[in-house]
Parts: structure tokens; sequence; C-alpha cells
């Protein structure tokens, strides 16, 4: 038999934790990690008589987003009511939305894992907010006395944003997530941090077979709750070989099999189908009574667009084109986000050599920001220092050995740059005492006078290393330039 | 039986009267009556007596008061106290406090109102004769073998036995209205978000208001003013100011004011021939007193009921999901061997029947296949019952119309008859679908000594306009002022 060509068809739904204070309907704090249950209120725990109240941050948040993947922000936007019964939902429903999302029909431009000359549009079919729900700490089967659930997260706003079947292999996804979790995190709408859940995917998967010149789709399955990329590479592998053998074992295809719910087992590296129930829930949706549609007016969404601030894609353009770097190192800078830009800006600028600028940052910048695990807001070198300091390198008046020294001092220190360079005793050496110094090695290295004269101009390198011993400060592309022209004035 | 909320206030500040002894009355009021009519379901004698010896002291030390300074006001057990339960009727919250007061209780605290307990309902605000309680059933002050109405029965017979002069009642489909009606007694639904709903238990929340019931109108009136307001809490509270109700209630001239008579309701099939006469009897007095009365028509009005009971079991069934025994409320003990069984088994034991039809029945409208045949086409008849009231209320200030088609039935009578007990909303829940303002108030009594009531309804946030014309209609009546005997 020969082999089967397939086709795996992936769309994805990604659920990013917004970056507000407080919850989407009530004043309680969003930070994570706080012991169980003390973020929460009447409103968020569903207290007969609480009534919620929208979060404006949230929405304006939203918007945010849904501009940054090319979505349109419909004029109107309603909550709908989610309903299913689960010891973490204390209401028994969720709010969320169900017709009439806040944003609707965007795209995001994924570079091709497969030809990293070529780019992917990847559908976004909508974006809706929605209220998380709380954490169960138990066994959920067991129903017994020692299930625990903690309700800080409950009410936490996310952003639920579903793509298109656009996708059609492991890397591709991975390519997707990876792009939506800069946009997100470099406009400051989320954090993204997986491990404390604040991105979470669900993907529906199903392989297109070709056989016999027709095109057969295996059921869909959803894998639910991915909270890694690792995972949702490893779950897509999975299923796109689980489907392929079901098929050749049971025939089933997209048409005699409904929709089923799969989770991911970190461990066993399988998917695994969840409870039947799941499957056929009727989930209700109607408009939630408590809550008034919410409009946004053109002009609003318009002032949001004005400043929204580049998406990385501008951010990575716009540093080849005006600091003269390559796509490489724009990538590299840009994927450390807003903050790290802003930083290479500030110093390409002011030291007025991009490129120089571009290899400190990814290179003594990164490596001391790592070093010290802190951020590049709070690191001790401002921007506008290590700018200083290269631009007395492209001057000559320092060597990239002294400047690395200067920098660490100022990574330690609270000083300025010329403060740095006195306290290292670095003192500028005129070009008179250059050209002493020289004839002095000259005079006592007669050998290399004379390889230098029969040709070899690479000898000259044996006086750089006398010359810094004699004198630390001694640039030695100064004292190669020297010795050469001494030597040929001889 | 105790005084008009306005006299009581008049003999505080004249120093005939202390707040102490008011409450103290109100007290064994409600003690005498609860026997009888069992108005109520839980009694705050100590808090109410606390907050009544504050306000004496208050007053002795020349502090400013607040506009209900002293007076007895019982509260409808479906809004939130934090002092006191908040049973909503149901066997699901025999025990549960709540942490918070709802925003009309904190406004009734802040006017120095003293809440002297929580009244009686159906289960969960569903039913029309307070018979769906799990805690007993509550009996009309005029003829205990009759129903006071529902589901704010204990709240219009505490007023109608005379323990309080006001209570604060909740109304979906009539529940103010209907009750007030049967205890001859006046009661007032606002305009939907007029009142917040914040620490309303919700039964049907596009629906539920909070209003007041009180002998006369001038009662209600003084209540309504001091609950009504803006609540940053409720989204669907109106940020409007709040008129002097007190005020819009001083002339007792109606020239110059067009009424509608909704004449077709009175041929609705079933309607008492005492109903009739009472709506005939106002046509005169509002006449007499300078008003235009014409005929219009609410054309939909067939379809008032089975849209109401599309809507409110739908909403209901959602708003009672989160009882489910995890949190709080009742959780069942037996027969629990996971999480489904624990949810199963308490629902089973925690809801009345009357409860769990409404929740079946909601749970249905909103599935998936029969939503776009029940729930959604309910709100677009829904949209066209508003569209009745926006042309009317273009041609007329009011209209006038009955509340119920009959006077208080018996008790037992149509508690085993939902379609029947469904019925007794036939005129009411129009102002509910539409959101709009209207009030029932005494319009006389029938051969068997039973009060009658009328009812006028408003266009939205016109609530001064009603209590103008119902204390104009009361300055030249008195039905309000008959009592039953004790
Ligand atoms: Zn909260």
């Amino acid at each position: 038999m020969s082999k089967l060509s397939t086709t795996t068809i992936i769309g994805l739904e990604v659920h990013v934790q917004l970056k507000t204070e407080s919850k989407l309907f009530c004043g309680c704090s969003t930070q994570f990690g706080r012991p169980p249950n003390t973020q929460v209120c009447p409103v968020c725990l569903g207290l007969p008589g609480a009534l919620p109240v929208i979060n404006e941050a949230a929405v304006e948040l939203a918007v945010r987003a849904g501009l940054a993947i090319n979505c349109s922000i419909p004029p109107m936007t309603k909550w709908d009511r989610k309903q299913y019964f689960y010891p973490d939902l204390p209401k028994g429903y969720q709010i969320s939305q169900f017709d009439l999302p806040i944003c609707a029909d965007g795209f995001l431009e994924i570079t091709d894992p497969a030809d990293p000359d070529a780019t992917r549009r990847i559908g976004i079919i909508r974006a809706h907010l929605e209220e998380d729900a709380g954490k169960s700490l138990h066994d959920e089967a067991s129903g017994r006395g020692d299930s625990r659930i903690d309700l800080n997260r409950c009410g936490t706003p996310l952003l639920e944003i579903v793509s298109e079947p656009d996708l059609r292999t492991a890397e591709e996804a991975l390519a997707y997530l990876t792009k939506l979790k800069e946009t997100m995190t470099h406009l400051g709408v989320s954090d993204c941090e997986m491990q404390e859940g604040s991105l979470r995917v669900d993907a529906n998967v199903n392989l297109h077979i070709e056989q016999d010149e027709h095109v057969i789709a295996t059921p869909i399955v959803e894998v639910k709750n991915m909270n890694s990329f690792r995972s949702v590479a490893g779950a897509l592998h999975f299923e796109a070989e689980r489907q392929l053998a079901e098929w050749q074992e049971t025939g089933q295809t997209i048409k005699t099999r409904g929709k089923r719910t799969f989770g991911w087992d970190d461990v066993k590296e399988v998917t695994y189908p969840q409870r039947e129930k799941e499957e056929s829930a009727d989930y209700r949706y109607f408009p939630c009574p408590d809550l008034l549609p919410i409009r946004i007016p053109r002009e609003r969404v318009e002032q949001l667009r004005q400043s929204l601030g580049e998406t990385p894609d501008e951010a990575r353009q716009r540093l080849q084109s005006q600091h003269g770097i390559s796509i490489y190192d724009a990538d590299v800078i840009v994927s450390q986000g807003p903050a790290m830009v802003q930083y290479f800006d500030t110093a390409a600028m002011t030291s007025g050599d991009g490129k120089r600028a571009s290899s400190w940052v990814q290179q003594d910048v990164m490596r001391t920001l790592k070093e010290q695990g802190t951020d590049v807001e709070s690191f001790g070198v401002a921007a506008e220092q290590l700018g200083e300091l290269l631009a007395k390198v492209d001057a000559g008046d320092l060597t990239n050995d002294r400047a690395r020294d200067v920098f660490k001092h100022l990574a330690a220190h609270d000083a300025s740059v010329d403060e740095a360079i006195k306290a290292l005793g670095i003192e500028s050496v005129d070009s008179s005492e250059i050209e002493s110094l020289v004839a002095e090695l000259l005079q006592a290295n007669p050998k290399v006078v004379e390889d230098v004269k029969g040709g070899n101009t690479k000898a000259v390198g044996a006086l750089i290393g006398q010359a810094r011993k004699r004198n630390p400060n001694a640039n030695p592309q100064l004292v190669r330039e020297v010795a050469l022209r001494q030597i040929e004035a001889s | 039986m105790l005084d008009s909320a306005l006299e009581l206030l008049r003999l505080q500040s004249a120093g005939e009267v202390s707040a102490v002894e008011i409450a103290q009355k109100a007290l064994d009021a409600i003690e005498a009556s609860q026997p009888r009519h069992h108005s109520f379901t839980f009694v705050d004698r100590e808090g109410a007596l606390r907050v009544a010896k504050s306000v004496d002291q208050r007053r002795a030390a020349g502090e400013d008061l607040g506009p209900l300074a002293g007076v007895p006001v019982a509260v409808k057990d479906v809004l939130c106290t934090q002092d006191m339960p908040t049973t909503c009727s149901s066997e699901m919250l025999r025990d549960f406090r709540p942490p918070y007061d709802a925003t009309v209780v904190e406004r009734l605290r802040r006017a120095d109102a003293v809440i002297v307990g929580k009244t009686n309902m159906d289960e969960f605000a569903m039913g029309a004769s307070t018979e769906t309680s799990a805690f007993g059933i509550t009996r009309n002050p005029w003829d205990t073998d009759r129903t006071p109405g529902g589901s704010s029965g204990g709240a219009a017979a505490a007023v109608a036995a005379g323990t309080v002069p006001l209570s604060l009642g909740t109304d979906t489909g009539g529940s103010i209205r209907q009750p007030s009606a049967f205890c001859g007694v006046t009661g007032l639904k606002p305009t939907y978000g007029r009142v917040s709903r914040y620490g309303l238990v919700a039964f049907a929340s596009s629906l539920d208001q909070v209003g007041p019931i009180a002998w006369s109108a001038d009662e209600c009136a003084l209540l309504l003013y001091t609950i009504a307001g803006f609540e940053p809490r409720d989204s669907t509270s109106l940020d409007q100011p709040v008129p002097d109700y007190a005020a819009a209630t001083k002339s007792k001239d109606l020239r110059g004011l067009k009424i509608g008579l909704l004449r077709e309701s009175l041929d609705a099939e079933g309607i008492s021939h005492s109903v009739r006469a009472a709506v005939r009897d106002a046509i005169k007095v509002l006449a007499d007193l300078g008003a235009e009365i014409i005929d219009v028509e609410l054309p939909h009005r067939e379809y008032w009921v089975p849209t109401y009971y599309v809507i409110a079991p739908s909403e209901a069934s959602s708003n009672l999901s989160r009882y489910d025994g995890a949190h709080y409320g009742h959780r069942a003990s037996e027969g629990v061997t996971d999480l489904l069984s624990m949810y199963c088994r308490s629902r089973a034991e925690g809801f009345g029947d009357e409860v769990k039809r409404r929740i079946m029945v909601g749970t249905y409208a909103l599935s998936e296949g029969y939503a776009d045949e029940y729930y959604n086409k309910a709100l677009k008849v829904r949209r066209l019952i508003r569209g009745d009231y926006d042309a009317a209320f273009s041609q007329v200030d009011l209209l006038l119309g009955p509340v119920t088609p009959t006077p208080a039935f018996k008790l037992g009578e149509k508690v085993d008859d939902p379609i029947q007990m469904y019925l007794c909303d036939l005129f009411t829940v129009g102002a509910n679908l539409a959101g709009v303002p209207a009030i029932s108030l005494p319009g006389g009594f029938d051969e068997q000594g039973l009060p009658v009531g009328i009812q006028l309804q408003g266009p939205p946030l016109e609530e001064g306009r009603l209590l103008f014309v119902a204390s104009a209609f009361q300055s030249a009546t008195d039905h309000h002022t008959r009592r039953p005997t004790p």
C-alpha cells in the first residue's frame, strides 16, 4: 500500500489573561499567587443579589489586542451567560460573549517555518472577553469532603482569541503562538505567563487524508487547556498520528462522528478523551440581563488605534531601516519586548552607531541582565550611558576591552561614564605619547621592523601586546597605525 | 394598629412619642399578628429596639435625622440584610446570612428607618399567593381563609395587619401590585432601573424591581424617595435624579391630564364584577377631579402572560444555578456519591415544586434547538409590547385598568393549578415587560368586604405622576383608610 498523503488541519483557541489591576466585574485584585480565597467579594463569589459591573480597563485592553491582530471592532458588543455546573464556577454560569464579540475578523502574519523567506497569513475569526473560573484543587470525580476550591482567579478577565483552521503543522501552530504571545506582551495587553496560566491553549485538530483523488476528513478533536508550547506541539503531533491510526482502524470521518474533547497528559505525552458529558454540553447561551451592551464609538477605536504603539513587526522593520541593523539582530531585540526596543533605540541614537549598540545590547546588556536576574527597566546602566560609552569607543578614546570594564563598573555602581573611567584609572593617551612609545619599541624589536619591511605586516601585532603592557590605555589600532607609518618612513 | 408613617414622623418631632415606643408597639403588633397571619419569616426585636433607641438619643442631642427616622419598616426576605437571615422563603437558603446589605436596605438604614424584620413570600418570589413559601403560608388580614396574594404576600399583609406602616416588596410580574390589591393597600412598582437591584436576590433580572407598599400613595412617595436612585454597583440602575415625590403629591387638581382607559381589559374573560365596578368608579372619581378619560388599547396584551412565562423562567433557570450546594445554602448529606449526585440531591431537596417547575421550563426554553422558538421569540414579542406602551403614552399621560381579575381567592384554591395561578398576572406583567412604573391602589370592596384594587401605569420615570394622581384619588376616596377587623 502506498503511503497516504495527509494534511493536519489546526485551529487554535488561545485564552490570554488581560493585564488589569482588578477583575472583570468587581474590584478584587488579579494578583497571582496570593493565599487561596483572599481575593474575593460577593460579586466574584456569585453570592445571591450581587451584580457585575464592567471593568472599562479590560474593554480597552481587549480593543488594543484586537487592533494589534488586525480585527475590526464592532460598534456594539454584548454579554452572554454560558451555563454549566462546576464547583469552580460559583454562579453556575460564566459571563462571556456569544454572538457579538468585541473583536472580529482579523489575522496574524507568521514566518513560514518551512521557508524563512515566506510568510503565512493566519485568519482570526474572533476574540471575545470572558471571566475566568476558579481553580479546583482536588480529584474532580470524587465529590467528597476533601475537595478544595480557590476562587482567587474567578472573574479574572480573559480574551479568547479564535483562529481559523488555517494552521497545517505543529511548527506553524508554534510560530502562531509565539507571534501572538509576542504581540500581546509587546503591547502590554497580557503578561502571557504560561506557568501562571495567563496563556492557555485549546487546539481543534483533524486530518485531511487523500485517497483515490478524494479528500477524507477525520472527526475533529478539541485538545483542551494546554499550558505550554511544548504540550501544544506534543498534542498536535500525537493527534495527527492517532487520528490516522483511528481512521485506518474504524473508518470514521467527520460525517460519522461529532467533535470530541480530549485532554493532554504532559507526563505520558498522550491525548486522552474527556468525559462524554462535556461533549454534549448545551451551554444555553442567552444575553446577560445584569449588564448593558457596550457601545464603542468609532472615535474611541481610532484613538486607541493611534495610541496603540508599534507592533513587533513594525518595530523590527523600523530598527532595520533606522539603525541599519540586520533582520536577525532586530528580531532578537524586539523579542525582548518594548522596553528593550526602547533601550536599544536610545543607546543607538546616543552613540550614533546602531550596529555597535545592537551588538552590545545583545551580548553585554542581555548577559548582565540575566546574571543580575533583573529587567531592562531597572538596569543599572542607563541607555544614555551605554550610548555615551559606545560613542567613546567609536571615537577611538576607549578600546572595546576598556569599554567593557567601564560597562561592568557602571552595572555595579551608581556612577556617570566619566566617573567610571576615572575610577578605573583609564586616561586617554595622546598621540605624541604613542609616537614615542612606538619609536622605543621599534628600537627594541629590529626583527619586527625587518619582517614588516619584508612584507609581513602582521608581524606588527607583536608590538601591540608590548605597548599595552607598558601603557594599558594605549589604543591597539592606533599603535598599529603609528608603527606601520614609522617603519615605512624609516 | 400603627399610625401612618407620616403621622409617626410628626408625633416624634412633636415629642409626643418616642421611636422606642413606636418600635415596641410594632413588635407587639407583629407578635399578636404572627399566629394569625404569619407575615414575617424573621423578626429582629433587639435590632429594632437598638436602632430606635439610637434615634431617640440622637434626636435628644439635637442631631439631624434621616427622613424615615424611627419609622418601622418591614423588608421582603428576598433583599439581603447583613444582620438578619435572607431566605427567599426557601429551604435552600434557610440558614443563609449575606455578608452585605442590599442597596435599598443600606438606604433605609441611612434614612434612620427601624427595620423590624423580614417578610414571607413565595419561594424565590415565584408565585401569586405566598403559598410556595417553605416556611408556611401567609393569611390575608381581611379574611384569613384567603391568600394575601404574592409573591410579596407577607409585605402587603404586614401593612394590612397594622404591624408596620411601610414595607418593601419586589415585583417581577405583579408581585407588589397584586398582593397590595388583595390586602387593600397601596403598592408601587417603579420603572426598571429606578431602584437598584443590588442585593435583591434575582428571580428574573430584566423584570425585577423593588418598590414600596403602604396604606397611602403619600407614604409610598416617602419610601420611594428613600430607596430610589443610581447605584454604581448595579449596571442596570438609571443615573437619573430622584424627584421630590412628596412635593409631586401636593396638588389634587387633575385638570389637563389625559388618562387612557384600558377598556378591553374590563371585558376580559374571568374578570369579576367587583373589579369592573372598581375601575368604573375610579373613572368617575378621576373625571370629577378634572382628568380627561379616553379609551386606549395595548394591542399585544393577549401575549403578555405567555411572553412573561418564557422570559421570567428562562432568566430564573440561570439565576438559580448558583444554588448547587457547593459554596453556600442547602447541601444534601444523604445519597451523595459524587459531584453530580451532590448537585442533584441538594437541588432536589432545597427547591420547592414551583421553583423546580420554572427552572425546568426556563431550561427548556433556552435549550439548543428550542431557544429560537421560545426565548428569542419571546424577546421579539417583548419589543412589540414595549412599542404598544410607547404608542399609548404618546396619546395619554397615564393608563387606568384593573390589577387582578378577581379579589383575593381562597387559600388552596389555585395552588395545584399553575395555569390558573399564572393568570393572576394577566394585567400586571405588561409593566414589567415594558419596564414602566405602575401603582396598585385600593379602589373599593366587593360584596364580601374584600378589597379590590385599581392600577395606574405611567411612562418610564414618571413615578411622580403616578403618585400625584393616586394621591389625588385618595384625597377623594376613603378605600385606603378602611382597615380589616383585627
Ligand atoms: Zn470580587
